[in-house]
């Protein structure tokens, strides 16, 4: 009885692409409340942002802190997440 | 017995599967809508009516702020097709949710953000309605609001914080800002006493430079060592007793230990230290399987008590939650909390930090996070002010719609 309820719930859900690591707690302050809304941004100039506060560029007041978290490819994955238009 | 499962298994194919959520605050009412846009039928069960935002109450207790623009309802999420029960849970058997009323809720999987429970009994003499802890958005807040507004100039605040861990970890040391800022400004022969349980705190460079720029003679902190831990209070005569002597108080805000909410520890889902462990990939419970737990209630190794940090995880349990019910092995996540404090208006403090599943806890990524440099200029702080408002606009409507 327990495999004929683990199939039909795993059937019923689509598949959709899940958030690379860490992408999703970008919608904490990115989301229109104020900071800048992402979706809908050029992937590539997230990318030179973030990569940029990582490296010390800049004066943010938080991304740095939070760049340094986070590979170049697991940036470039996060901008692509989250650039696309939702 | 297999085969005929097999069998039936297309029929019941087109169902989507049943998550229940418990508690409707940052991180339950966030799970409930990321659960939602995955495909998930979603229930979720809240006692109250509407929900009063912690953050940001601190600044309704010094004047700064109503208490209206703490509030948020279900309506957004009734309107997204989640349902919505205001009920309280009075327990979780197998694979069913049982509500006060005693009708049950049967589920796939479980998500759980019961926040915290207080005990004030662990105080003797404590009695919350002389003197409030504040420590859940409510009738507390501006219980503790008006007898500010009565204290005479001259009087005495004591604040007391509790021992680690607790919600907030930054909310103390914000709240005595904020009073000390009240009393600066409408009371200024005041004095505010902050008693605490412990001798080292959460951007604590930050509020002693903030501190002595601002409220010099008029906060003055008392750590563990210098008889900071409250052992007693006599309510009715606001006096408040430490290992080290007493202190008679016009206005007395003990905020006391806590553990996970109650409906955790009737579930069985805490541990001896009554909060929660769970995975760090899934926030499945390490107790019983099948049910997930986010927000102040779990054990989340570096990760600390937020708002910002229940909404993440709920983003990330979301996403898990959905995997296991295709069938598929979460991938381990990374998360991030941002908490901002405010020292006064206009001068906001942050600390931040990135984490990453390590030997079964959440652990801080080596060489990220931190806090808001110390000596920095007035337009910086004026900027993390604003981003404060900024976060918790973008973050109420992603938990409520």
């Amino acid at each position: 009885m327990r495999i004929c309820v683990a199939l039909s719930v795993m059937v019923a859900l689509p598949a959709v692409a899940a958030p690379p690591p860490g992408a999703s707690s970008c919608a904490g302050c990115h989301g229109g409340g104020g900071m800048p809304v992402l979706a809908g941004q050029p992937a590539e100039a997230i990318v030179a942002a973030m990569l940029g506060y990582k490296a010390g560029q800049g004066s943010p007041t938080v991304m740095d802190r939070i760049a340094r978290g986070f590979t170049e490819a697991e940036i470039r994955a996060i901008a692509a997440w989250v650039s696309a238009p939702r | 017995m297999l085969g005929a499962a097999l069998l039936a298994a297309p029929a019941l194919a087109q169902a989507a599967p049943k998550v229940v959520v418990i508690g409707g605050g940052f991180g339950g009412a966030a799970a409930a809508r990321a659960l939602h846009r995955l495909g998930v039928s979603v229930t979720l069960v809240e006692r109250d009516a509407t929900y009063l935002s912690c953050p940001f109450s601190n600044a309704v207790i010094a004047g700064l702020r109503e208490m209206e623009a703490q509030r948020f309802g279900y309506d957004g999420l009734r309107r997204e097709g989640i349902a919505v029960v205001h009920q309280a849970a009075r327990t979780v058997e197998d694979r069913r949710v049982v509500l006060a009323d005693g009708d049950a809720l049967p589920f796939d999987r479980l998500v759980m953000a019961p926040g915290i429970a207080l005990h004030p009994d662990a105080i003797p003499g404590l009695d919350t309605e002389a003197m409030p802890h504040a420590w859940r958005a409510g009738p507390q807040t501006l219980l503790l609001r008006r007898q500010l507004e009565a204290m005479e100039d001259g009087g005495l605040v004591v604040l007391s914080a509790p021992a680690n861990p607790y919600r907030c970890p930054p909310g103390p040391y914000e709240r005595a800002s904020l009073i000390a800022h009240y009393l600066k400004t409408h009371k200024p022969r005041s004095k505010l006493i902050l008693l605490d349980a412990k001798d080292a705190f959460s951007k604590q460079k930050l509020f002693e430079e903030a501190w002595a720029a601002l409220y010099p003679g008029l906060l003055e902190w008392v750590p563990l060592s210098s008889g900071g831990k409250v052992v007693e209070v006599d309510a009715a005569a606001r006096v408040v007793r430490t290992e080290f002597g007493e202190h008679q108080a016009a206005v007395a805000n003990i905020i006391p230990p806590q553990s996970a909410g109650r409906i955790a520890q009737a579930a069985g889902l805490t541990d001896r230290s009554g909060w929660c462990a769970v995975d760090p990939v899934s926030f499945e419970s390490r107790q019983r399987p099948g049910i997930h737990l986010i927000g102040d209630a779990i054990i989340a190794g570096a990760m600390p008590k937020s708002a910002f940090a229940a909404h993440a995880q709920a983003l990330v349990c979301a996403e898990a939650v959905a995997a296991l019910l295709r069938g598929e092995a979460p991938a381990p996540p990374k998360l991030i909390n941002t908490c901002y404090s405010l020292v006064e208006p206009g001068y906001g403090i942050s600390i931040a930090g990135v984490y990453q599943p390590k030997d079964g806890l959440l652990a801080d990524v080596p060489g990220a996070g931190g806090t808001s440099a110390l000596g920095a200029p007035p337009a910086v702080r004026a900027a993390e002010a604003g981003y404060a408002e900024d976060w918790f606009h973008t973050v109420t409507a992603d938990a409520f719609g």
